[in-house]
């Protein structure tokens, strides 16, 4: 269930505008934020605040490839598959990552923390091969840069007084 | 010497920090805006910038002042303007640096755009990746209120503008205008084809002006400084302006560069970006994006504006140059870009979801060494076939697949009578042997997971 205070601040969002559906971006990545990703539940929450059927909100939900319909970890790794970093040896980005990891593109580790995604160039083509994790650009990636960033992210995870 | 010419939309650019609304300030920004409103009339800029010759910098080239004149004088209200950085083309990143640059510079573009079409509200819209630039755009937006560059009644006036910013949920298809205003009304963003013109009947069915945020940032200037000042910007004396070229791949410098609008290719690559990487020599470059054909080294001196480029058969598109090696199996690179519109085609219509696919198989098919001499023209056939697709997107799809076919088909050839890449699976580089057989993995048994090295799920 929704937290009522969430409920209601959509709610409000949603009254104040000409057309419910216009929230509909917005409420889902509000719902996939708190549920951690955009559940069934969330799915159908989501589609009664905003007067739509499931159906009309799935059609939305599986279009873009920032709402996530399977849970995912706590840090998203978007590795950019465009043709600049794909002349800057993607691949190998991948590779690595997932022999790191221990995961396929699209899987989650055991531990919940990260998730491996490809995604369309992300614009950050002077700095290749780039990726962003949870919305951060980490460009010019070796695999010694890597390593740093991956157990920086790991020891923040452990850590929650610095991080939240 | 293109290193000494003049900056207009990157006046402002520090290493790492966006100017302040006050440094925007000092440098005469906002100084158009208070010329114009109340003491022009909307009629007047959009002659200005007629006037200018200003073109669309997102891909297209449609002059902006007759894209604004197509609100018609009796059109309805409230009327909307979408500044579009949903920057998704491959190879592009102007946007992103513009807007991170000197976000007021696009802010006074865009109020000075409503003014001119008088519309009431705008809808920023902002890729996912791009969140950062959203969250600056949010906060310069109530800086620009508090100073009344924006809200009700601007500057004492009677003219009312105020913007939000709209977070995308991804996909590329959504920079196509009609999906964009799709998105916005919180429908599947599949592209319109036919009907009324946006500037009639866009958002809500509505008056509505969708333009690149590096247009809109083009205004101020011409508004301060006239139209005659914006066109002896241009490199060449048809063109009008200064462009934004991000040059990218292997090259020295590959960075976002604000030139002369038709600088010649060479002075780009050569003076601007140092040149190529060492070891490389130019093969090929998309000087446009992924929906521009590869050019070869014969066009290198090629002034990159939109009337050149077009006289030579090829595109300005974002003017995002992409150079390519003699290492680079140009198969490989257009199998690539094939993927990529094929994975971010809306689905919509039959040609581009069942023909950008059967191209890709017909690639690959090459790339592995099974490729026959038949499949040439028959990938000229199939990607002819993407004219009868709804929008512009399969037909710019297949560009490099043109480009492939026109200026590249003895390599081509070569894959398919040595049955094999010429140019070994993997393109070969000196990252290849640093990425190689390193690590243990961060997780217990990471090591071990060579098998579930998976295709993509998307």
């Amino acid at each position: 269930m929704l937290p009522h205070e969430i409920r209601q601040k959509l709610t409000l969002e949603i009254a104040a505008c000409e057309h419910a559906r216009e929230k509909a971006i917005d409420v889902m990545y509000i719902l996939q934020r708190h549920y951690g990703y955009l559940s069934d539940e969330a799915v159908h929450e989501a589609a009664g605040l905003l007067s739509m059927t499931p159906l009309e909100l799935e059609e939305l939900a599986t279009f873009y490839d920032f709402i996530y319909r399977e849970p995912v970890g706590e840090y998203v790794i978007h590795v950019c598959d465009g043709v600049v970093c794909w002349m800057h040896h993607e691949q190998a980005v991948f590779e690595y990552l997932c022999r790191k990891l221990g995961v396929g593109l699209g899987e989650t580790t055991a531990d919940g923390l990260f998730t491996l995604l490809p995604t369309a160039c992300i614009g950050d083509c002077h700095q290749a091969p780039s990726m962003l994790i949870n919305g951060k650009f980490y460009g010019l990636l070796t695999p010694e840069k890597i390593d740093v960033i991956l157990e920086q992210l790991v020891c923040e995870s452990c850590n929650p007084v610095l991080t939240r | 010497m293109t290193d000494m010419s003049e900056l207009v939309l990157f006046k402002n650019r520090r290493p790492d920090k966006a100017a302040t609304f006050e440094e925007y300030r000092q440098s005469g920004g906002y100084e158009a805006l208070t010329a114009v409103v109340g003491k022009l009339s909307p009629k007047d800029v959009q002659q200005q910038v007629l006037d200018a010759g200003l073109k669309g910098r997102g891909g297209a080239g449609f002059p902006a002042g007759r894209k604004w004149a197509g609100v018609p004088e009796t059109g309805h209200f409230p009327r909307y303007i979408l500044p579009n950085t949903d920057e998704m083309e491959p190879g592009t990143f102007k946007d992103r640096i513009l807007v991170n640059a000197d976000p007021h510079l696009v802010l006074e573009g865009i109020i000075l755009t409503a003014y001119a079409v008088s519309a009431e509200k705008g809808i920023f819209f902002i890729r996912p990746s791009y969140e950062h630039d959203a969250e600056l755009i949010e906060q310069e937006l109530e800086v620009a209120r508090q100073a009344n560059f924006l809200g009700k009644n601007i500057l004492g006036s009677t003219f009312s503008f105020d913007l939000v910013v709209h977070r995308s949920g991804g996909r590329y298809i959504c920079g196509e205008a009609s999906a964009q205003i799709n998105a916005i009304q919180g429908r599947r963003p599949n592209p319109r084809k036919g009907g009324p013109h946006m500037a009639e009947q866009g958002l809500w069915k509505k008056p509505t002006i969708v333009n690149n945020v590096e247009t809109l940032a083009c205004v101020p200037g011409i508004i301060r400084h006239g139209a005659a000042w914006f066109k002896g910007l241009s490199a060449t004396p048809t063109g009008a302006g200064t462009k934004l070229y991000c040059v990218s791949g292997m090259v020295q410098r590959p960075d976002c560069y604000e030139l002369p609008i038709g600088t010649r290719l060479s002075e780009i690559i050569d003076g601007s970006a140092g040149g190529l990487s060492p070891g490389s020599t130019f093969k090929a470059c998309l000087p446009g994006g992924a929906s521009t054909s590869f050019m070869p080294k014969q066009f290198i001196d090629v002034e990159m504006d939109f009337d050149p480029l077009k006289k030579i058969g090829h595109r300005l598109g974002t003017g995002a140059i992409m150079v390519f090696d003699q290492n680079t199996c140009l198969v490989a690179a257009t199998i690539n870009l094939i993927e990529y519109f094929a994975r971010e085609s809306c689905g919509w219509c039959t040609p581009c979801r069942e023909g950008l696919p059967f191209i890709l198989e017909l690639l690959r098919a090459i790339e592995c060494g099974e490729g026959k001499e038949e499949y040439i023209p028959l990938l000229r056939r199939m990607a002819g076939h993407m004219n009868h697709a709804y929008c512009a997107f399969a037909p710019g799809a297949v560009q490099p697949v043109y480009g492939l076919l026109n200026y590249f088909e003895e390599e081509i050839r070569e894959h398919i009578s040595q049955k094999k890449c010429p140019f070994g699976v993997v393109p070969q580089g000196s990252c290849q042997t640093v990425w190689a057989n390193r690590g243990n993995g961060l997780y217990p048994g990471a090591a071990n997971t060579k098998d579930k090295f998976a295709s993509c799920p998307i």
